[in-house]
């Protein structure tokens, strides 16, 4: 099926028509960690009323950019000018009394107190025995109204949903009088609609005159929502673009620096069940239900994408493959024999390879060698210990094979994992996982924060377990990886999970629709599959 | 100039830390040294001397370097596993105090068998002294640096109503200390008429015996992945509580062994001043050492020669014997950040 990017609204024409004043430059901007060059040389400039998409992928060195231009960072050289006049470096008070405000990825709320004095805290005199909440609240509701950020302001911002969180953020911003917005991968966390409402918000603030800074990976909401758009690989900013004189195919290559194919799933018949939860609940410590009544059945040969917002019970349900977990009530079952009581061992040793979401503090022990840590699933395997002594040779060079089979690349089986990059940490844990033939592969955030060459490397490798006969749990956020890799579909919404939808019957719309919990349009889909 | 994280830290590095921090502690302390008027090289030249001059001064070094290589392993083997035993010093009088129940007639058998019997009956009280803040731990997460270090006081003060009533010495002059141990369960001597007793062989044993467990066994390979991350641990499988609980009772039974070996070994009978701290000192040697268990060995006769070279100076210059005690506090200090600095490397520009 294609994307559509129907939910998604049309761009706003550009405006950086060279009339609008220039109101934010960056002249020659270098920063240094160590040996890791995460800025060189950067030059851009922001007009009044623009929005300039940054395009990179994961440690291109846009955050880093960011975080110098709000003063996180000091740039080991190069200058900022804002409003014509020079900022200075590494002060975010200086950042904001110049007019720029930030609205961080992992956002800076406090939970326990309402919206209201999320947004108003630190803008008040701190020798001023009471505040002025009255004079506070009619400007937050004032910039609400005019640029469409719904908010309550006596709401517990812990009571708030993602998207509702994002506009406060906002509003913070605003509220502190900011002409210049950054918004650091602000959709990771939205469904299709809210990302659709942000780029409607985004479009009344340009109006306004305010500038926007963006940073995205992600093509199509370059297309969406930006008039220009910069491009940085490696540290360097490789192209800057009027988003309408560009294309997709352009960009990715520019982002990657050579070209790209979309994984392409060859079709397959499903074969028997490997792994089936039937009215499977888990519930919190404190008696929430995490997962609720979930069905599912996952067949040889085919790969389940479990689509949703982050949150709403997928860390839950990788954990109960994992063996994490078990089940409260109901039931789960792998190749037909029950494993309600299944710790990971026993996962493993029934034939799940089990990627979990977080490489660095689930998957792997930074610490300790490649060899040890390729081992550790299978450390008691007659191969690898004898009467409890550990087989250190036989172990080292099984470590060799496996590094070279998945392309690991590293000094060798001795050196330190935590010395890995992302994607050969990943490499790591898929060769610890899908050199021994599974039944089941659950991933879980498979290519989070991998670049580009290490994502398309997890899919083809993911896709030739599927050929291979094993069944894929597929969890992601990422829309994009779902659509590509998935022959079904399930969405998660509070703990509840979806009929697994045919992936070319349902589309991003429809996904949106049930990520945000309007399953009423379940009917519709499943009988027209 | 300026620091920069090293991304592996070299052997060399690694080994040079400690002995620059043992350097560093020394030369701060001759600022004390210098203050009280005693001429700082002929203090510390007297200090060696104490520790290793003679065959006596040797002997009693490697004495008092017995139950610190013990408490020291103990500190090692728990902080390894991310498990912060503060509690080595109750554990050590626990242990003693199953020596001398166990070892004052109550068993009778003959000497070989008697004294491995009491020994492990120490580290056994030992260690199940430590199971309970272990299980505490695991079970509910009480942070076991509070309890382990309160039950040492606990044990204390249950030593000291032992020692006032049920165990008192009836031959002992009415002074708070147990009966001696039956002859059979001695210790037998290393070197005639030293103090020096086997406790030492079968402390160095454990430490060469501990290195191979941990380089060599899945045992060892479990404890160092829970250590460094039992998050990823308990993803892959291993069980985590239980190894918890195994470390803990080898730990407990280590400091644990120390107290038995001390009453077997050296004392022969139980006061409440078996240990000058013995269980705290185990802390500093395991920092001192960096955790390894033959490090423990190197870093216990540092400690233990320091304490008797500063007994031998106290005598022939004015200078206190609790400057000992100083020398070894700033050797951890200094350790600390000795550690620290070897993480990172100087650059220039």
């Amino acid at each position: 099926m294609t994307v559509t990017t129907s939910a998604m609204p049309t761009p706003v024409a550009a405006r950086a028509d060279g009339k609008a004043e220039v109101v934010l430059r960056l002249a020659g901007i270098t920063k240094r960690f160590g040996p890791l060059l995460a800025n060189d040389s950067i030059s851009l400039s922001l007009r009044a009323g623009e929005v300039l998409a940054l395009l990179g992928e994961n440690g291109a060195g846009k955050t880093t950019l960011m975080n110098i231009l709000f003063g996180h960072y000091v740039a080991d050289a190069g200058s900022i000018e804002a409003f014509g006049r020079p900022l200075p470096p590494g002060s975010p008070r200086a950042a904001l009394q110049a007019g720029i405000g930030m609205v961080h990825q992992h956002f800076t709320l406090a939970d326990n107190l309402s919206v209201l004095d999320n947004v108003a805290v630190g803008t008040e005199r701190l020798w001023r025995p009471w505040s002025d909440r009255g004079t506070a609240k009619r400007r937050l509701l004032d910039l609400a109204g005019r640029f469409g950020l719904g908010v309550r302001p006596d709401a517990l911002v812990g009571d708030l949903s993602v998207g509702e969180r994002q506009r406060v953020e906002i509003l913070k911003a605003l509220f502190r009088d900011a002409r210049i917005l950054i918004l650091d991968e602000p959709t990771a966390v939205l469904t299709p609609q809210e990302s659709a409402g942000l780029f409607e918000t985004l479009r009344k603030l340009t109006a306004d005159g305010l500038a926007v800074v963006f940073i995205s990976h992600k093509m199509n909401e370059v297309f969406a929502a930006s008039d220009t758009v910069a491009v940085l690989r490696a540290g360097k900013l490789v192209a800057t673009h009027a988003t309408a004189s560009t294309d997709r195919e352009k960009l990715a290559e520019l982002m990657v620096g050579r070209a790209v194919k979309p994984p392409s799933p060859a079709p397959l018949a499903p074969g028997e069940p490997v792994l089936a939860l039937s009215a499977v609940t888990v519930k919190s410590d404190h008696g929430r239900p995490l997962l609720d009544a979930v069905d599912l059945t996952i067949r040889r040969h085919q790969v389940v994408g479990i689509a949703g917002v982050s949150g709403n019970g997928q860390t839950a349900l990788a954990d109960l493959v994992s063996g994490l977990i078990h089940p409260d009530a109901g039931h789960a079952a792998l190749k037909g024999e029950t494993v309600d009581r299944a710790d990971p061992a026993a996962m493993v040793r029934r034939g799940v390879a089990r990627i979990p979401e977080d490489r660095h503090s689930a998957g792997l022990v930074g610490a300790m060698a490649v060899w040890e840590n390729l081992i550790a699933e299978r450390y008691r395997d007659p191969a690898f210990s004898r009467l409890g002594v550990l087989r250190r040779g036989a172990a080292r060079a099984y470590a060799h094979d496996v590094i070279d089979a998945f392309d690991v690349r590293c000094p060798g089986p001795d050196a330190r994992t935590q010395l890995l990059s992302g994607g050969n940490m990943q490499k790591l844990i898929l060769g610890r996982t899908l050199a021994h033939g599974p039944d089941l592969i659950l991933a879980s955030q498979p290519t989070r924060g991998l670049d580009v060459g290490a994502v398309s490397y997890v899919h083809g490798r993911l896709l030739e377990a599927r050929a291979a006969g094993a069944g894929v749990l597929l969890i992601s956020e990422d829309l994009d990886e779902i659509l590509a890799l998935a022959d079904s579909i399930a969405v998660i919404h509070h703990g509840r999970l979806t009929p697994l939808l045919p992936h070319d019957r349902v589309s991003v719309r429809q996904l949106g629709l049930l990520m945000a919990g309007h399953w009423d349009i379940l009917p519709e889909i499943v009988d027209a599959a | 100039m300026r620091l920069e994280p090293r991304n592996d830290t070299p052997l060399a590095v690694r080994l040079l830390a400690p002995v620059a921090a043992v350097v560093a502690a020394l030369a701060l302390c001759a600022l004390l040294i210098a203050w009280t008027g005693a001429p700082v090289l002929r203090a510390y030249g007297l200090l060696i001397e104490g520790a290793v001059g003679s065959r006596f001064a040797l002997t009693e070094t490697l004495t008092r370097a017995t139950p610190l290589i013990l408490t020291g392993l103990a500190a090692a083997v728990a902080f390894r596993a991310k498990l912060w035993n503060i509690g080595a010093e109750g554990q050590l009088y626990m242990g003693a105090l199953a020596a001398v129940v166990l070892g004052g007639g109550m068993l009778n058998l003959p000497s070989w068998l008697l004294i491995p019997a009491v020994m492990l009956a120490g580290m056994a009280a030992g260690g199940v002294t430590l199971l309970g803040p272990a299980v505490l731990k695991t079970r509910f997460g009480v942070d076991e640096v509070v309890t382990t270090l309160l039950l040492n006081f606990v044990v204390l003060l249950l030593v000291s109503m032992l020692l006032e009533g049920a165990l008192k010495d009836p031959m002992g002059m009415g002074w708070p200390q147990s009966a001696p141990v039956d002859p059979a369960a001695e210790l037998p001597k290393l070197v005639e008429r030293t103090r020096l007793h086997a406790g030492l062989a079968v402390a160095l044993g454990l430490a060469v015996l501990l290195w191979l467990i941990d380089t060599r066994t899945i045992w060892g390979y479990e404890n160092r992945a829970v250590g460094a991350n039992p998050r990823a641990a308990a993803f892959a499988g291993m069980p985590v509580s239980w190894i918890m609980l195994r470390t803990a009772l080898l730990s407990g039974g280590l400091a644990g062994l120390a107290g038995a070996s001390e009453v077997l070994g050296l004392k022969g009978y139980l006061t409440l001043d078996l240990s000058p701290g013995f269980g705290y000192s185990g802390i500093v040697v395991a920092m001192l050492a960096q955790l390894h268990p033959l490090g423990v060995v190197g870093a216990a006769l540092f400690i233990a020669g320091i304490f008797v070279g500063a007994d031998a100076m106290s005598r022939a210059m004015p200078v206190p014997n609790y400057i000992a005690d100083v020398l070894v506090a700033t050797s951890l200090l200094c350790m600390l950040v000795a550690g620290l600095l070897a993480r990172y490397r100087l650059r220039r520009g």
